[in-house]
């Protein structure tokens, strides 16, 4: 017998099915897309840059789940994003970097750039890029102290942008000096490619920007490849200039951006007294994301011109 | 290239589900609003014996076409009915006699000229059959001497899953299919016709290249099977290469676009005079243990399908009328088929019940990649939050179909296009 019918079926609006793409599981695909990088870092610099990683993405998670307690938010770090953030920021580290110094930069990340913007979605950078640039300003030598490849010995040897003297195989299998994840071109290339083929990024940031920066090199007289291969180049247009928050959301929009990022990062390489201007030229691109989108709206199917609007008065 | 569409599972379980005429119910309940436009007055009182395709209601308003009674029986009942879409109209309650004596108005129309046909089509209470139920003698209803219409589009693409009721109608009534187009195209004076399906019916697509092998100027145009192929604008496009472009009608740019089952029907109407009194549907979803399409008189309570289809009523989380795409919930069972159903889904709990909660927009442009009309639901879901009109009207908003691209691919779980449905309040 039916007592009350209307009590027990669910009405909503439609569509009534949803595909399975969740932000937890595209999370997760850029955490796998960075596994080739961790693993490169880890025969590389050894169990301590290991330790680093594993450091910065418990920190990150704890420091969401903290400041977001206290400022009253539902826990979003079962989206991953804050475990992410703590990788990238990892990543960009150099091996040897004392813990406290990262603690500081993820603090800068997580608490200020993203959770007091209003969290994941909400924030106008790149937060594992902020909190980056935080340290390298602050903690300018801790942050420019590379060891050698194979090594524990903390050194202050140059890396490859700084001495302009590295092999190609070296910096494309990843066995010179630089941040933990940032050395072995091959790993990331890999990242890009499994980032690709899930669908989770297009190809147009990253080959926008780096296109631009071999462009660029050329014309100026620097050699190309080595100006790709260095630095953290491809780390940054694979897995921060493709950050869906702070990045531009139509095609033209990403291209733009990856231009944009180019031409920043090789006026700082090569003109700028900095050696590596990466993160800067995001930082800068995210600022001006808001209106790369205004300007490459989509054009709807069909669409007619509005009508002029009539003078009043005359 | 214009109309992305994404990918959507099929789940056509029933594209091999031969029609099976559902048993006469006992009650019959026939609302006087079928389908977008003006509601018919009752022309029959309580106690009035009627018959099968006798005129039960009728409008003189231009958007409307009559009712017509799909049993022979006794009007028990005539009140008023609330509507799924939450508006209230009348309804006619039959008690059926089980003779189902055929009313004696039903005769083949006589038709020699446009005029004619569009004022038959009109008396047979015909509308859309794909969902949407645009009365079809307003559609048919164009100056043609002004604007000729070079094109019949065919709409058989049938994209939503589950649903498979069209593609039965090719199967099981191919020479009503064609002899309708064939129709249409004589008094409209067209000269080509395309009978748009997607390829993932090829059995479908098969029979229809054989029945039109000899007819010069119709032809069968296999789709991709993409989400949503079969919208109006979508299939003229890929049957014609023509956009139909911000408040036109296809036929301003020479095309009219019929569901393929309109097609079937305007053939049979014409040969016997029966109007539209009966619907074929699909029923399926995970609640029913014996999925199947069923012809269903007019005005048959949607409970006595569920049981056909061995769905426990208990079980049904969510009943929906239509696709699970752009399909809309039903809250009682005792809801009557109207002419435009043309599917009733039955999910459990385990479909209709959202798992995750909605969390915030990543930017990551996923429905901006899926709108089939290009338009940028981030931004209209913003302009929504901070009520500015001008700029949802700027975002092109009045051109959403509600199609539900943006929020089957929408990552964060959010509700996109219930914020479009909800944002064209603002633009009214």
């Amino acid at each position: 017998m039916r007592v009350n019918s209307m009590e027990k079926l669910l009405v909503s609006p439609s569509p009534h099915i949803r595909n399975d793409v969740s932000t937890a599981k595209i999370m997760g695909h850029v955490m796998i897309g960075l596994l080739p990088a961790v693993i490169a870092a880890t025969v590389i610099f050894g169990g301590k840059a290991l330790m680093l990683i594993g450091f910065c993405i418990a920190v990150a998670v704890i420091l969401e789940r903290i400041s977001g307690a206290i400022m009253k938010r539902p826990d979003t770090t079962g989206d991953l994003s804050a475990a992410v953030t703590g990788l990238i920021f990892a990543l960009n580290l150099p091996p040897t970097l004392p813990f406290w110094i990262a603690l500081i930069g993820l603090f800068f990340a997580i608490v200020v750039t993203k959770m007091l913007f209003g969290g994941l979605g909400c924030n106008f950078a790149n937060p594992a890029i902020v909190g980056r640039i935080v340290i390298t300003l602050s903690f300018t030598s801790a942050m420019t102290t590379w060891s050698e490849p194979f090594s524990s010995d903390v050194t202050t040897m140059a890396t490859p942008l700084a001495s302009r003297s590295a092999d190609y195989f070296d910096m494309f299998i990843g066995t010179t000096s630089g941040c933990i994840g940032e050395t072995s071109a091959l790993a990331l290339i890999f990242g890009f490619v499994y980032l690709c083929a899930v669908k989770v990024i297009t190809p147009s940031t990253p080959v926008a920007y780096v296109g631009t920066v071999a462009l660029f090199s050329w014309i100026a007289g620097v050699d190309p490849l080595y100006q790709v291969l260095a630095g953290g180049l491809l780390l940054g247009a694979i897995f921060m200039a493709t950050d869906y928050v702070t990045t531009p959301v139509t095609q033209t929009g990403k291209i733009i951006f990856g231009i944009g990022c180019g031409i920043i990062t090789c006026v700082i390489r090569l003109y700028g007294s900095y050696p590596e201007g990466v993160s800067f030229s995001i930082l800068i691109m995210n600022i001006v994301t808001p209106y790369i989108d205004m300007l490459c709206r989509t054009k709807p199917v069909g669409a007619k011109k509005p009508a002029k609007p009539q003078k009043e008065g005359m | 290239m214009p109309f992305f569409g994404i990918h959507l599972p099929h789940k056509k379980g029933t594209a091999q589900s031969a029609t099976v005429k559902l048993p006469l119910p006992e009650v019959v309940k026939i609302p006087m609003s079928q389908h977008m436009g003006t509601p018919c007055e009752p022309t029959v009182k309580v106690g009035d014996t009627v018959t099968v395709g006798q005129k039960i209601g009728d409008s003189t308003a231009f958007m409307s076409t009559p009712v017509h009674s799909s049993v022979s029986g006794t009007v028990k009942a005539i009140g008023d009915y609330l509507l799924a879409s939450g508006k209230v109209c009348k309804a006619v309650v039959i008690e059926t006699d089980g003779n189902q004596t055929v009313s004696e108005d039903v005769k083949p129309p006589q038709v020699d000229d446009l005029k004619s046909f569009i004022a038959a089509i009109k008396e047979s209470g015909c509308c859309g059959l794909g969902g949407a139920g645009f009365p079809t003698h307003i559609k048919l209803n164009v100056d043609i001497k002004d604007k000729p219409i070079d094109s019949l589009v065919i709409n058989a693409a049938e994209c939503e899953p589950y649903i498979t009721s069209d593609c039965r109608e090719i199967i099981e009534r191919p020479d009503d299919v064609i002899d309708g187009i064939k129709q249409v195209m004589k008094y409209l004076e067209i000269e080509n016709a395309y009978i748009c399906i997607e390829k993932n019916k090829p059995e479908a697509i098969k029979l229809m290249k054989e029945k039109t092998a000899s007819e010069g100027n119709i032809k069968v145009v296999p789709l991709r099977a993409s989400y949503p192929q079969g919208a109006e604008k979508v299939v003229a496009y890929s049957a014609t290469g023509r956009i139909v472009g911000e408040g036109e009608l296809p036929s301003a740019k020479g095309i009219i676009v019929l569901n393929v089952s309109t097609a079937g029907f305007i053939s049979r109407y014409l040969k016997t005079g029966m109007p539209l009194v009966e619907k074929r549907l699909t029923l399926d979803g995970d609640a029913f243990r014996t999925p199947c399409n069923v012809m269903a008189l007019v005005g048959t309570p949607v409970s006595k399908l569920i049981k056909f289809a061995d769905g426990a009523e208990g079980a049904i989380a969510k009943l929906i009328a239509g696709g699970p795409m752009m399909g809309m919930c039903l809250y009682d069972f005792e809801t009557p088929v109207t002419k435009t159903n043309n599917a009733i889904l039955g999910f459990t709990e385990k479909l209709a019940v959202r798992k995750e909660e909605q969390t915030a927009c990543i930017h990551c442009g996923r429905c901006v990649s899926a709108c089939p009309m290009k338009l940028m639901p981030n931004e209209i879901a913003k302009a929504y939050e901070a009520k500015d009109a001008d700029m949802l009207r700027k975002l092109k908003l009045n051109l959403c179909m509600n199609c539900g691209s943006c929020s089957y691919v929408c990552p964060a779980r959010r509700n996109v296009a219930e914020t479009n449905q909800l944002a064209k309040g603002l633009i009214r």
